[in-house]
């Protein structure tokens, strides 16, 4: 019975996880010498650590990542402690609502929607030259700042969702009492609301983090041919390069580097991966 | 702060509405240094929020709260020398005992060892020594209820605000808990403010309590006067066990009034307040005010008596005793068993004479139909 109740997940793992897996993992740890003939090799990886572009790409990509992540969390705190704790009830909802409904048009449509209000002759750089703010249209795609900001706006939603979870759980006595016994805002946030919601504040970055880093359309578009993300990278070689070895090994790259930096985050947080998924 | 006269709260005409509705009602009162001061009301009569205004985190509408001689008007609440036991405790979970106890003294900005010799100390003093590294959901609901007393009473506050604490406890927690409260605040000699809907915990714990209702108080005084000498009909029902009779007042004899119900018994009581022949009155009897006796002889030739029908025995220890149904007019009346065993054998249906000292019973003006509120 309960495998029964288990089939589909099961059958997903296996067909759609592990097996797709299974066979780049074989894909990478060889090489082609000749025309249909292969031989079991590590030159893949050889040439990650090698050329210096690919692993440029990669450290960009993680510290953007972690940029990003770290914006979403600060831009999405005060959102959520508005839901949690000020608004309540009604107010509340209409305040999630108001934050899910970027979420019902989709990703390729909102991400050209910040393009129309970014390039150079969009509604934004407009303004700005109508406000006597700029002299001459500005490009305001094709940034680092901008990249940013997609990411962001498309990541918020996740961070948004535990952390409402994790702060309406904070029973509201705990910060009268902190309060009574002399601790002011700030000292109220570090020792009672940050290690109340830590649980639920690291959920949302892992998720951010995992959805960020292996973002690949908001990259593409907002960053612009100059701006490489490590994605972009993968995609050039299994579509344009038709190098599936060496881009089924760029895809373990980014799995080995998202669940390093994970760990080390965890780590330093000092949280336990099973509490913080109780959380999400 | 050293004067002994300057009382350490006074509230001048504090009052706080909300949508419309008086909260709390123009309240003034003061609360004596060292002393044990309770509020005791119903839910809804305001209490709590007079104890977060006193807190500081309602400020009140008008009026003027003064601790340790200061008005305490814009201050905020983690500056006042106030300090509260919230009624769910609210100890922090992410933090150990000790770190609770000492979390005080660290927004003081004390230094580590000091802060650590201070908790410790105070840990001991609750009874608790040793517990400093013990996480808060380790401890039982009574060591718990200790840690949060310790946490306030270290920052050596001039008043101690209590809401409720021992509500979430046990019967049997709770007994415990209200005498060693009483050692406590008898040995720290902090002046505690208590609020409560328990009575017997106001009785039991306060030097002075104020009756509350309906953002008033009904009375100010020791629990002995609230007890013995009420001075509204609301403080005769709500403390302690009463029979309420109801009807009116048929003749008047000095101070003894002569109280006829709609069902024709007359009882006698002694006078409160203004009363004439003719008025709806309500007259109160103690339970244990009221003797009874198998025969009429037995009872005291001064008084009057009554007999009644026993409807049921209720048995608890101490405070057992037995329902009656007036003969005349089948109102219910309650009244205590003797220690002694005399009356254990009565069984229901039984029929009894009882009487008690008209000057122990009180008599007051009717209240307004729609105050008329049973405990």
């Amino acid at each position: 019975m309960l495998i029964l109740l288990l089939a589909p997940a099961i059958l997903w793992l296996l067909g759609l996880i592990v097996l797709p897996h299974v066979d780049l993992a074989v894909l990478s740890l060889r090489e082609r010498i000749g025309p249909r003939e292969y031989t079991p090799s590590l030159a893949q990886y050889r040439t990650f650590f090698l050329e210096p572009l690919y692993w440029h790409v990669f450290v960009r990509t993680a510290v953007m990542s972690i940029i990003s992540t770290a914006l979403t969390l600060l831009v999405a705190f005060p959102i959520a402690w508005v839901i949690a704790k000020v608004a309540r009830g009604r107010g509340g909802s209409l305040l999630f609502l108001i934050c899910l409904i970027p979420f019902w048009v989709s990703e390729t449509v909102r991400t050209l929607g910040w393009m129309i209000l970014l390039r150079e002759s969009g509604v934004l750089p407009a303004l700005l030259v109508h406000l006597g703010i700029t002299p001459e249209p500005v490009e305001l795609l094709y940034h680092d700042a901008t990249l940013l900001v997609g990411l962001v706006y498309t990541s918020m939603l996740f961070m948004v969702v535990p952390l409402v979870s994790a702060l309406e759980s904070l029973d509201d006595s705990l910060i009268e009492a902190a309060y009574d016994l002399g601790a002011n805002g700030f000292a109220i946030l570090r020792t009672i609301i940050i290690p109340h919601a830590a649980p639920g504040i690291t959920a949302g970055c892992i998720v951010v983090f995992m959805l960020t880093l292996g973002n690949y359309l908001t990259p593409t578009l907002l960053g612009g041919k100059n701006s490489q993300w490590f994605t972009e990278t993968i995609y050039t070689q299994f579509i344009t390069r038709f190098n599936w070895e060496q881009g089924a090994a760029f895809g373990f790259l980014l799995l080995a580097l998202s669940t390093l930096i994970v760990w080390g985050g965890l780590k330093l947080a000092g949280q336990r991966f099973g509490e913080v998924m109780q959380q999400t | 702060m050293t004067d002994q006269k300057v009382p350490d709260l006074r509230a001048d005409a504090v009052a706080k509405r909300f949508a419309g509705h008086a909260a709390v009602d123009s309240l003034s009162f003061a609360v004596e240094r060292g002393s044990f001061f309770s509020i005791l009301g119903p839910s809804g009569c305001g209490k709590t929020t007079l104890l977060r205004m006193i807190a500081g985190f309602i400020a009140p509408d008008s009026g003027d709260i003064q601790i340790g001689g200061r008005s305490m008007q814009g201050v905020a609440p983690n500056r006042r020398p106030v300090n509260m036991v919230f009624q769910q405790l609210a100890l922090f979970p992410m933090m150990s005992v000790g770190e609770n106890v000492s979390f005080g003294l660290a927004r003081r900005g004390i230094g580590g060892a000091e802060r650590r010799k201070r908790s410790e100390a105070m840990l001991e003093r609750v009874g608790l020594g040793g517990a400093s590294e013990k996480r808060v959901d380790q401890l039982s609901g009574g060591q718990r209820q200790r840690v949060a007393i310790a946490r306030s009473l270290v920052l050596e506050p001039t008043l101690l605000l209590l809401d409720e604490p021992l509500g979430a406890l046990d019967l049997k927690l709770r007994e415990h808990m209200k005498i060693e409260l009483k050692k406590l605040q008898a040995s720290f000699g902090t002046t505690f403010v208590y609020i409560t809907h328990d009575q017997s915990e106001a009785l039991v714990l306060s030097d002075r309590v104020a009756v509350m209702n309906q953002g008033r108080f009904e009375q100010l005084g020791s629990p002995q006067d609230l007890y013995y000498r009420p001075l509204t009909p609301f403080v005769a029902a709500f403390v302690g066990a009463n029979n309420r009779i109801v009807g009116r007042a048929h003749a008047i004899d000095g101070e003894i009034i002569e109280v006829v119900t709609p069902g024709g018994w007359h009882i006698n009581a002694a006078r409160s307040g203004a009363i004439a022949a003719g008025d709806a009155v309500e007259a109160f009897v103690r339970p244990e005010v009221a003797i009874l006796a198998r025969s009429r002889a037995e009872l005291p030739a001064q008084q009057p008596c009554h007999e009644g029908t026993v409807e049921s025995l209720l048995f608890d220890g101490a405070n057992s005793a037995v329902l009656l149904n007036e003969a005349r007019t089948n109102q219910e009346f309650r009244i205590a068993l003797p220690q002694t065993g005399q009356f254990a054998d009565l069984r229901p249906g039984e029929r009894i004479d009882f009487s008690f000292a008209p000057d122990r019973a009180v008599c007051f003006p009717a209240r307004a139909a729609a105050l008329v509120q049973d405990d």
